[in-house]
């Protein structure tokens, strides 16, 4: 049927054209993939004040640990523990915030809004900023020793000692683990509450306070004493500072689960299913 | 295209999104329109799949959101221009929104010229941005991946009437290109500026949808005249309505034409001649937002608009 209304007013010329409203052809544009997400987190990391800072920081203070134990050990006892135990403190610190950052910012500054519009697998991002961040971790303990051993041979030269070269590799990949399971702690508080500053704290009471508990607990509790190593990660964790029997590695296999694995699963969710505001 | 069908979302017992269904068509500036908190944010928010809905569904070019495998090279999002870190630059939010996309690098710079940001202004940090600045970044990070569709929300928010101007002739050009646009806003004269469509939303449900024209429209003829009260007598003789404005207008329910005639029939001198402006929308407008709103009106003097 063709008819013509006398309408009261004509519509808008440009809105009525079947010519504009042709759809212009387009193809279909290719996934986006997951290394180019990783790549847009990593940067994310370093692309604001304070994420620069942060991550300075790292290099600041394995520069400033080796040096505190260059001025400050004497030099028949220096030895490269002395280095490692000086820059390990800074960096248990630091380094979960990193990784408590790396998910909250975008919750903190609702740039989740534009992040998971970008790209609707909440997954894949979120899987980009783990891996981010386990790397971010190798790196910075890797920075560290060099570092360390750096200083240590410059020292070595000046001073006309015999480097002791008393760290394995082996220690050193137990150092590497105990600092990414203590930032993957962070990641999963960062999953779980979604919030700076809320996530930090909980991380400081698991971290600081309690590990305090636990010997208060197990120095009037004979049970908790012998079997705490299965249910507190901070307990177990410590045990890779030293050498590591099977019992140990099942220790922390266990308190992994518990405390890491289990929040972490719960975590997810959360960050997937939540309404981003 | 947009196409929303049947879409709620309830938080407990509060219904946010009540049984929404409308389409956004190509070519077409859609404005979304209604008081704050009528659930415009989270319809979006549906859209884009950042919220879940309660029941219903939301397409875009025939597709959910997520099905979408870059959704910024087809769909420009706009939700909060001030939902960004303060420590990046305007430059850099920029980069980062093209880089996901797979964009070229000179993308970057194109667009922030489109918005009318300033190199200067890019390398600012966002958190010394004014709202209308953070505007036109979030249009800009909209509009960088060359999309079909646009959902922006309250985006003439902290624009000055220049800048809603310019908003008004970019997305006109967006949708005469073919594109999609759907913008919110909880102004009525906004929306009357920058849309085509508009959909009237108030306590998650929609009240009113429709053309510019159909909804703005009373139907009523408006005419100036040297001597209102002859035409108005005129008027009458020839069966129609005639009512004299405090300015002294003749308003009719005849068509524009037909007072014309009359008038040129009478021997009268018309000054001004023109669709009447309807005052429908804005009562029903009101309406919507009168349980909110701290000014109550007790004696709303709608002539006077």
């Amino acid at each position: 049927m063709s008819t013509t209304t006398l309408a009261p007013e004509p519509a808008t010329p440009a809105g009525r054209n079947p010519e504009a409203v042709r759809r212009r052809e387009r193809a279909v544009p290719a996934p986006i993939p997951f290394g180019r997400i990783a790549g847009i987190e990593l940067r994310k990391m370093f692309d604001t004040r304070s994420g620069f800072w942060l991550m300075a920081s790292l290099v600041v203070l394995s520069l400033a640990a080796t040096a505190v134990t260059i001025i400050f050990v004497d030099a028949d006892n220096l030895d490269y523990e002395g280095f490692a135990s000086a820059w390990g403190m800074p960096m248990s610190v630091v380094l979960p915030m990193i990784a408590v950052l790396a998910v909250t910012s975008e919750w903190s500054a609702r740039s989740a809004l534009t992040t998971f519009t970008l790209v609707p697998g909440r997954g894949r991002v979120i899987a980009a900023k783990a891996l981010v961040t386990a790397v971010v971790g190798v790196v910075a303990i890797a920075v560290a020793a060099a570092v360390g051993a750096l200083g240590y041979l410059g020292v070595a030269a000046i001073m006309d000692l015999d480097p002791v070269w008393n760290i394995s590799f082996t220690e050193l990949a137990q150092v590497t683990l105990a600092s990414e399971i203590g930032m993957f702690m962070g990641f999963m508080l960062g999953t779980l509450f979604r919030s700076s500053p809320a996530a930090i704290v909980a991380y400081f009471v698991y971290a600081l306070v309690l590990p305090g508990v636990s010997s208060a607990l197990a120095s009037t509790n004979t049970w908790w004493a012998e079997h705490a190593t299965w249910f507190d990660l901070n307990w177990a964790t410590m045990n890779l500072y030293s050498e590591m029997t099977d019992k140990m590695w099942a220790q922390l296999g266990v308190a992994s689960v518990i405390w890491l694995v289990v929040p972490m699963l719960v975590g997810l969710r959360l960050v997937l299913r939540s309404e981003v505001k | 295209m947009i196409q929303i069908d049947a879409l709620s979302k309830r938080y407990g017992r509060f219904t946010a999104v009540d049984n929404v269904t409308f389409t956004a068509e190509p070519g077409r500036v859609t404005g979304f329109l209604g008081p704050n908190g009528a659930g415009k944010s989270t319809t979006m928010r549906i859209l884009v799949g950042l919220t879940d809905p309660s029941s219903g569904s939301a397409h875009l070019l025939g597709r959910h959101f997520s099905q979408l495998p870059n959704p910024g090279r087809e769909v420009g999002v706009l939700l909060d221009a001030s939902a960004q870190h303060g420590g990046r630059t305007g430059r850099e939010i920029l980069t980062l929104a093209a880089r996901t996309m797979g964009l070229a690098k000179s993308s970057v710079a194109e667009t922030l010229d489109r918005v009318s940001l300033t190199e200067e202004e890019a390398g600012r940090r966002v958190r010394n941005y004014s709202l209308g600045m953070r505007q036109r970044l979030g249009i800009a990070t909209a509009l960088i991946g060359d999309p079909e569709v646009l959902i922006l929300d309250e985006p003439a928010n902290g624009l000055d009437p220049a800048g809603i101007r310019w908003m008004r002739d970019l997305l006109r050009g967006f949708a005469d290109d073919g594109g999609t646009v759907l913008l919110s806003s909880h102004l009525l004269h906004e929306i009357e500026v920058i849309a085509d469509d508009i959909v009237v939303i108030g306590n998650g449900r929609i009240v009113a949808q429709g053309t510019k024209q159909e909804l703005l429209s009373s139907g009523e003829t408006y005419a100036r005249s040297s001597d209102p009260t002859s035409l108005g007598r005129a008027l009458q003789r020839a069966g129609h309505t005639a009512e004299l404005t405090t300015e002294g207008a003749v308003l009719s329910d005849a068509d524009l034409t037909t007072v014309g005639q009359v008038a040129f029939d009478t021997g009268l001198v018309l000054s001004e001649l023109r669709a009447a402006d309807g005052a429908g929308l804005e009562e029903m407008f009101l309406q919507l937002t009168a349980e909110t709103q701290r000014d109550h009106l007790e004696t709303p003097e709608r002539n006077a608009a």
